[in-house]
């Protein structure tokens, strides 16, 4: 029992990491129809930013968690400047493959302008553990990172979800999504619409940058392609474009990986973790959740 | 109201528009017929600001279009109904129109206007709730115009309204074109269909290869040879 416990709670703090960051990938691939391959390096950031700030804040008397305000700030910033300053004018003049390989440039870029910071160094930087102690009930046993990575989590894409909904801006996020030219003749603004986007996909991976952080205490300027590959392969499995879809999927690879480590092995995670994306798209080609609309021409 | 002079547009080497003038005055409703390809929907793209004009002038009463972002223009009264419909078909009908009064802060301007598009259009009341990519297609026109309706314009855009329709749909559909006008909208109707363009107009451009061939009266133009024979299939 206790073992199966276990394997549901890794799996489901994974998952919600992964559920974080694929969120990114598909709100801006809803929006603009790229694979922001730059995502997952926004992670990175984030895991710097906090590497450095968590200190600093606990030297101040604050908590140290509550350096992830400044996470996300950085993060969000790093996004916009991304779009504003390389993204959008590719968009401008080219298709979609000049976008998709610009996306795959910055990737790079980020990675390789990190490593030229001394501060950051090629070497793995080992963050300020936090939330590293244990609650008991019973016989079962879960880390506060575990319970305060889930809940979190499901606060933020709960909210998230609410916001698409309810709110003025994510309503015009919907329609830019669906079509760009009638979006304009509503009057939305959408070149402001994109840019809170990525704005939004970023500082969620700041979140999920302290979630993982707290889970595997290193920072390094690669940790964002692992990362990102596993919560793109999430937001593909829930069906790219969906968000439900994307938080479903991270939490599906979780719990697979999970599960797999603890009952088989875990070098075999990332085989089945591959299998099942496998499967499902020859199942569904356009992931679980995902809508089978032509493109529009 | 509206004023274009000297227009022209074109895509890459191809040139759609080669200069045309037109000019649709406070309360009119105007119409603007060509054959497929003649370029009505491109000068309707180029007012709206989707397209930009490589040179002429487009005044809506005294501002400069094409010195306005394409989002800001509904600001000045202006909507378009686009060619196709372009709902947003994973929002509900009344999800769709209050996207309509996007630009516009007042609530009680927006609940009269959501008022009057269900007062006309029954139909759409009756689907509210319903996504409108499940809608027929005289419903969709009905909702692309009721969404346009929504901004609160002074003049409103119709790209081929008719497109696709049952005959009884698209008298419905005009007769509603008919009450905009009477309600004070005034209206630039683009239209394949002619005859029925012309029998509801008050003034009529035809539009050849990008260039304005005939103008004038719509009943006049009703009883053209030219336009008979081109247009009306006689
Ligand atoms: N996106 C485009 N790229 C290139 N040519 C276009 C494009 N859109 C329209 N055209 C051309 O411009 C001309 C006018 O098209 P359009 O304005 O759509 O005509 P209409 O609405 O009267 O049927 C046509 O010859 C058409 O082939
Ligand atoms: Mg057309």
């Amino acid at each position: 029992m206790s073992t199966f416990m276990q394997f549901i709670t890794t799996g489901l703090r994974l998952g919600s990491v992964y559920a974080l960051i694929a969120l990114g990938y598909t709100m801006v691939y809803g929006i603009i129809k790229l694979i922001n391959f730059a995502h997952g390096d926004f992670i990175m950031v984030g895991g710097y930013t906090l590497f450095f700030t968590i200190p600093a804040f606990m030297k101040l008397g604050l908590p140290g968690w509550a350096a992830v305000f400044i996470a996300i700030i950085v993060c969000a910033v790093v996004g916009m400047l991304v779009e504003l300053l390389a993204y959008r004018p590719v968009r401008k003049r080219g298709n979609n493959l000049t976008s998709l390989i610009t996306a795959i440039a910055m990737s790079f870029i980020l990675e390789n302008l990190a490593q030229a910071i001394p501060a950051i160094g090629p070497d793995p930087r080992v963050p300020y553990m936090l939330f590293n102690n244990d609650i008991k009930i019973g016989s079962f046993s879960i880390s506060v990172a575990t319970l305060i990575t889930i809940v979190v989590s499901a606060i933020i894409m709960i909210g998230l979800y609410q916001f698409t909904q309810k709110t003025k801006i994510g309503r015009a996020m919907r329609c830019v999504s669906e079509d760009k030219q009638a979006a304009v003749l509503m009057g939305i603004n959408v070149n402001k619409v994109i840019i809170i986007t990525f704005a939004i996909g970023a500082g969620l991976a700041a979140v999920a940058a302290l979630m993982y952080i707290a889970q595997y205490p290193k920072v390094t300027t690669t940790m964002g392609a692992t990362l990102g590959i596993y919560a793109f392969v999430s937001a593909v499995l829930g069906g790219i474009g969906s968000l439900p879809g994307a938080m479903l999927g991270g939490i599906i690879i979780g719990i697979v990986q999970s599960g797999t480590s603890t009952y088989i092995s875990s070098s075999m995670a990332d085989t089945f973790v591959y299998l099942i994306l496998i499967v499902v798209l020859m199942v569904k080609p356009a992931g679980i959740l995902g809508k089978n609309i032509g493109e529009k021409v | 109201m509206l004023n274009i002079k000297d227009l022209c547009v074109s895509y890459g080497a191809i040139s759609a528009l080669k200069g045309i003038s037109l000019t649709v005055n406070d309360g009119e409703l105007v119409t603007l017929i060509g054959a497929n390809g003649a370029g009505k929907t491109t000068t309707l793209h180029t007012i709206s600001g989707l397209l930009k004009a490589s040179s002429g002038t487009i005044m809506l009463d005294d501002i400069d279009l094409q010195k306005t972002p394409a989002h800001k223009i509904i600001e000045y009264g202006m909507a378009q109904v686009p060619e196709g419909r372009h709902v947003f078909a994973q929002m509900t009908v009344l999800e769709n129109l209050y996207m309509g009064a996007y630009s516009i802060s007042d609530k009680k301007k927006i609940e009269d206007n959501i008022e009057w598009v269900f007062h006309h259009f029954p139909r759409l009341k009756e689907r509210s709730k319903q996504l409108a990519g499940t809608l027929s297609g005289g419903e969709q026109q009905m909702l692309a115009t009721g969404r346009a309706i929504m901004t609160n314009p002074k003049i409103v855009l119709m790209d081929e309204p008719s497109m696709g329709l049952s005959p009884l749909l698209v008298s419905e559909i005009f007769s509603i074109i008919k009450e905009l006008q009477k309600s004070g909208i005034t209206i630039l109707l683009v239209e394949q269909n002619a005859k029925m363009a012309l029998s509801i107009a008050d003034r009529a451009y035809v539009l050849e290869n990008g260039k304005i061939s005939m103008s004038g009266n719509a009943s006049e133009l009703l009883n053209d040879e030219r336009v008979k024979k081109a247009y009306l299939g006689a």
